[in-house]
């Protein structure tokens, strides 16, 4: 019997409403990407399409790192002091000591899984635990290195400036973690899971879920994408600095919300995360193209800020 | 509470020949110093379907929640399929076949119905796992509630609520490579229709001929005696009755329940005497909505199949009624009633600080003595008014709740569905406090799921499909009438309730 | 165990026993004046605490990020106006308060016209802020008058005057909290935002309210610390980005809401600035400082008991 099924009012189809989530920053890049090749057309290359998304990249990485934890209804405000805790770490020992090195980063990721292993065991807010985390990760590394210094390895530099057939590489790394990523949260059998446990874990857990495991696992692979994040940046920037990337920690999550996502949990979207992370790269760029003077630059990126999230807010649909 | 019968805890006799499906022995919960269980003896045999009522209190959700392994009993033994159990958790109930629908949803609202059918299904992964999960869960809802219309690929969030009940009960049915061996149902019914609940009630039936035992907890009691072969009865965290239900009448269970209730209401049949100036005149929304209109001292009651717009209609009125003062009395209490972290006293006066202020700062006797006059006037059981509200029961939540709308200025009170899962004794209570309080000249808007509470009031407005379609004065109010009205007269179903 | 402390007494506690350790290593002499610098610091710290304790206790997921970048903006602001002249001091004083508020009302605007939420929408004002003082100020340093820097330095009779009135800030804050119906509906709309609406509480103005105040708490403490510290410079506000945070929660005001603290709030400060004198005494290195930090806020968060909430 329909007498159930209410039609008050024509909802939009599922589809559509998660292709508009992911539509509507993916347009404002391209439009962003319009203007800087109507200004500057010789932009519009191989070479030119590298430049502009090459910082692109660890952001990428620690967007999605953060991405993870929010889904899972929690933040993480030390991902940007260890994605500077990283950098110094490689570029101190990686050349020179390379087995240091990946034992003191693995250790890294230990950490984050015990990081949340004691916001459950101790029902801790996140916000909390990570603040007081992120003091650490930048108290390691400055004890490591005061200031910028060592010197990344040749390899990691010379990987960061390949130069792949056909496509840029910071548009390579973006395709393929962009699919990788929405195999895994959005399509695979576990992936529903986590997303499940984001969003009512009592539910997963009464499934017979052990909510311990997934916190842990996922705070851990976290720690391994801002792992990522802190190999790639120092391959840009070829030396190691505590301080290269406190800015991280924000952009991060404002990638994961331009993207399509929600802090209530479960809600997250790897694609529409790379998508942002890509627009807040790129607004950078767009400024200088515009010739907005230096001290109007970071006022104008909390502008573009605004403007795509006010765009999410006229398209999606009037809920209360 | 009342002195009941001694016990008869034994178990059938006919069920002796095949080996219980559940058999416990003297399980005991403590929270702390609080007993929610004091030694319960429960058999259930494959197959059976025992009804299991009970006060909010009881320990119904408790035992339940046991069985589940989602509490940790402190004590007692417990045996499934005949072998000796210990530590008991989700995952071994899981394993085991036994399949649990709580009180409270427990669907994640932003994973299709699909994905939330792969949760609870540890065998539902590789490749393909959605194609299989999606057919699984089609075919459940298909065979239990026929032309359902829900889309198993729709996110939950985007359901209306009884969809979701739907999608919860048939989920709970699916199987792979484990058996489903025995399913809980805690209060399955609350957010479904007339129709949907029919289809449940003779699925639990076919499920039981499968050998599917079942397990029913539901305030509903007629539900309980169409489909058990016994009935359990609990209070104060231990059986009190067990009896099969062959033969039972409505009015055995209640008075082995132990408490008293005034049987059918009895509605005030004439027009309010006070001077019937209007208080409450909200438009209808279109031309074949009709609008709402209350007078001084009226009650004025919302019926309807649950979620066809009386809600939105309830909101709707206190977001438009601003030149008199209005008070809503949520029914959903932990999501829009209480303030978790204040007492009752604080809880209770929150609506009133307006009252109790000076210069801004809130009188502290004034906000105790009005705290404690209502409280008692409420009869709210608890040893002062600085006790925290979370160690009320729910029904004792709900009085405050009242007692808060009632302490405030306002003349127009609206209550949205306040007495779901509230025990008979304090309805009772809080119903002559309702018709008091009328007669004073305060107007109340009632919504209501349950046929019986309509009773109480002087004239109906019955909704479907987000409109009023129907106006019922005081003397016509009867079931058949609502019912007809629900439907839109093309069905009539059995009288329901 | 038959000792339970309240939770917002371990910040004093820490405090105590890093003023202790500090007075072991440098003699009882320097007992008085390390405690008398640690009041001034920490009352910096209790005014922008203060604000944002407003703002977290309005409901779960409510922040401002945006407090260091106002408080740059209103001290550039409020120097610019009063160009080192005394007789602007009020004026000036003003401004900085009035450009407080202002930042709170859009942090909320865009919190609500846009439904963002807080951490974003805060965020992006923080970056349209900070480029305001951009390019007020430039990379100058603009000097406070003589007499808001002698304000900030006044004692009497070895008291600081500075900690004394920032002490009686705190306790109008509380008094509201726990008697003013502003305080009873900001606990309220915190503990439950759909109870409070159905009871009557005007929701958006409520939070409107406490984001505003937390603004020009923030234009408070920059108008202050410029005083203090001899003029508005571009990083002033950094460190209490995470501080202002920090000591909240420290504090005993929980993150889901509904429950403030503010009495709390100068014991976490206390111990922020303590330590940092101790570890100073100790000669330790800034990383090390960072790392104690950071430990003992995790620690203290872990085996503080905290009421809970069903």
């Amino acid at each position: 019997m329909a007498d159930i099924a209410l039609q008050r009012r024509p909802r939009i189809a599922p589809a559509l409403g998660s292709a508009l989530q992911i539509g509507l920053p993916a347009a404002t890049l391209i439009a962003m990407l319009a203007v800087i090749f109507w200004i500057r057309p010789s932009a519009m290359s191989y070479f030119g399409f590298g430049l502009l998304f090459k910082f692109a990249v660890p952001l990428m990485f620690a967007a999605l790192a953060q991405m993870l934890v929010i889904m899972l209804g929690d933040i993480d405000l030390s991902i940007g002091s260890f994605v500077g805790f990283v950098t110094c770490v490689t570029a101190l020992y990686l050349n020179e000591a390379p087995l240091l090195a990946v034992a003191i980063l693995a250790a890294g990721i230990a950490v984050y899984a015990g990081v949340g292993l004691l916001i459950h065991v101790r029902q801790l807010p996140s916000i909390i635990v990570t603040l007081g985390m992120s003091f650490i990760w930048l108290g390691a590394a400055v004890t490591l290195m005061p200031g910028p210094g060592g010197a990344a390895p040749r390899w990691l530099v010379a990987f960061m400036s390949w130069k792949p057939p056909l496509v840029p590489l910071p548009v390579l790394i973006a395709l393929v973690t962009a699919f990788v990523g929405h195999l895994v949260i959005t399509r695979s059998s576990y992936g529903a899971v986590l997303r499940g446990a984001g969003a009512n874990p009592r539910a997963v857990e009464r499934a017979g879920w052990s909510l311990l495991t997934i916190r842990c696992a996922v705070y851990a692979a976290a720690g391994a994408l801002a792992c990522l994040a802190g190999l790639t940046l120092t391959g840009l920037t070829t030396s190691g600095d505590p301080n290269v990337a406190p800015a991280y920690t924000l952009l991060g999550v404002g990638a994961v919300i331009l993207g399509g996502g929600a802090f209530t949990g479960g809600i997250v979207s790897p694609v529409g995360t790379v998508i942002g992370a890509l627009t807040l790269a790129l607004a950078g760029s767009l400024l200088s193209f515009l010739q907005v003077p230096p001290t109007w630059q970071i006022g104008a990126q909390g502008a573009i800020l605004f403007l795509v999230l006010a765009g999410r807010v006229l398209f999606s649909e009037h809920r209360s | 509470m009342h002195a009941l019968s001694p016990i008869s805890g034994a178990p059938r006799a006919g069920a002796a020949s095949s080996v219980p499906l559940i058999a416990t022995r003297a399980i005991a919960k403590n929270y702390g110093a609080v007993r929610a269980l004091a030694g319960v003896d429960f058999v259930l045999a494959p197959g059976e379907v025992v009804g299991l009522v009970g006060h909010n209190g009881a320990g119904k959700s408790t035992l339940m929640n046991v069985l589940a392994g989602t509490v940790q009993r402190s004590s007692g033994d417990f045996r499934y399929d005949g072998a000796e159990i210990g530590p008991w958790g989700a995952r071994e109930a899981q394993a085991g076949g036994l399949r649990c629908i709580f009180q409270e949803l427990s669907l994640c609202a932003n994973l299709t119905a699909t994905e939330n059918t792969r949760i609870i299904h540890a065998s539902l992964k590789g490749l393909g796992w959605r194609r299989r999960a999606r057919a699984l869960i089609a075919a459940a809802l298909d065979d239990i509630f026929p032309g359902h219309g829900i889309d198993p690929d729709r996110k939950v969030a985007e359901l209306a609520i009884g969809e979701r009940q739907m999608v919860e009960i048939a989920r709970a049915f699916t199987q792979t490579s484990i058996p489903v061996r025995g399913v809980i149902l805690d209060e399955p019914t609350s957010a479904l229709g007339h129709t949907p609940t029919e289809q449940l009630l003779a699925h639990i039936r076919k499920a039981a001929a499968g050998g599917i035992a079942c397990i029913l907890i539901t305030h509903r009691l007629n539900e309980i005696l169409a489909v058990s072969d016994r009935v359990t009865v609990m209070m104060d965290g231990a059986v009190v009755a067990d009896r099969p239900a062959a033969g039972l009448a409505r009015s055995d269970l209640v008075t082995m329940m132990g408490s008293i209730e005034a049987h059918g209401g009895t509605g005030r049949v004439s027009a309010p005497a006070v001077d019937g100036a209007t208080v409450v005149d909200h438009a209808g929304r279109d031309a074949a909505d009709r609008a709402i209109r209350a007078r001084r001292g009226e009650i004025i009651g919302f019926a309807g199949l649950d979620g066809h717009g009386q809600r939105e209609r309830l909101r709707a009125i206190y977001a438009a009624t601003s030149d008199v003062p209005v008070a809503y009395v949520a029914g959903d209490r932990g999501t829009e009633g209480v303030f978790p972290l204040w007492s009752i006293a604080d809880n209770l006066t929150i609506r009133s600080l307006k009252a109790l202020q000076r210069g801004g700062f809130v009188v502290p006797q004034a906000a105790r003595a009005l705290a404690e006059q209502w409280a008692a006037r409420l009869k709210v059981k608890a040893p002062d008014v600085d006790t925290p509200v979370l160690s009320l029961s729910g029904g004792n939540q709900q009085k405050v709740l009242f007692a808060r709308a009632l302490a405030s200025d306002a003349q127009v009170v609206l209550l949205d569905d306040p007495m779901r899962g509230v025990d008979v004794g304090t309805k009772q209570e809080v119903y002559a406090l309702i018709r008091a309080e009328a007669d004073k000249g305060r107007s109340f808007v009632w919504h209501t799921t349950e046929m019986d509470e309509l009773t109480n009031c002087d004239r109906l407005y019955v909704f479907r499909e987000g409109r009023v379609v129907e106006e019922i004065p005081g003397a016509q109010i009867d079931h058949a009438r609502i019912l007809e009205a629900s439907f839109g007269g093309a069905q009539t179903g059995a009288s329901h309730g | 165990m038959s000792l339970r402390l309240a939770p917002w007494s371990y910040g004093f506690l820490v405090a105590l026993v890093m003023w202790g350790a500090t007075i072991a290593y440098s003699g009882v002499g320097s007992a008085i004046p390390t405690l008398s610098s640690a009041l001034v610091f920490a009352a910096f710290s209790v005014v922008v605490g203060s604000g944002q304790m407003l703002v977290i206790a309005s409901g779960p997921g409510n922040i401002d990020l945006s407090m260091p970048s106002v408080l740059t903006l209103a001290a550039y602001a409020s120097m610019s106006v009063m160009a080192g002249s005394d007789a602007m001091v009020l004026p000036g004083f003003l401004l900085a308060i009035t450009v407080g508020a202002l930042a709170g009302m859009l942090n909320y605007l865009a919190i609500t016209a846009l439904r963002l939420p807080p951490i974003i929408a805060t965020l992006a004002w923080s970056f349209v802020f900070q480029s305001f003082a951009f390019n007020l100020g430039g990379e100058a340093t603009l000097k406070p008058p003589a007499a808001l820097s002698d304000f900030t330095l006044w004692s009497i009779g070895g008291i600081r005057v500075l900690p004394v009135a920032v002490m009686g800030l705190t306790l109008l804050a509380v008094l509201v909290l726990k008697r003013g119906v502003g305080g009873r509906h900001l606990l309220a709309v915190g503990q439950s935002e759909r109870a409070a609406r159905l009871a009557g509480i005007p929701v958006g103005r409520v939070r409107l309210v406490a984001y505003t105040l937390c603004g020009m708490s923030a234009g408070l403490a920059g108008f202050l610390l410029s005083g203090f510290s001899g003029g508005a410079a571009l990083n002033m506000g950094d460190t209490y980005l995470l501080e202002s945070i920090a000591v909240v929660v420290l504090g005993g005001t929980s993150v889901a809401g509904g429950q403030a603290n503010a009495i709390g709030i100068w014991g976490a400060a206390l111990f922020f600035n303590l330590m940092a004198t101790m570890l100073n005494t100790f000669q330790m290195q800034a990383g090390i400082r960072f790392l104690l930090t950071g430990a003992l806020i995790i620690l203290i968060v872990a085996i503080v008991p905290r009421p809970k909430v069903g």
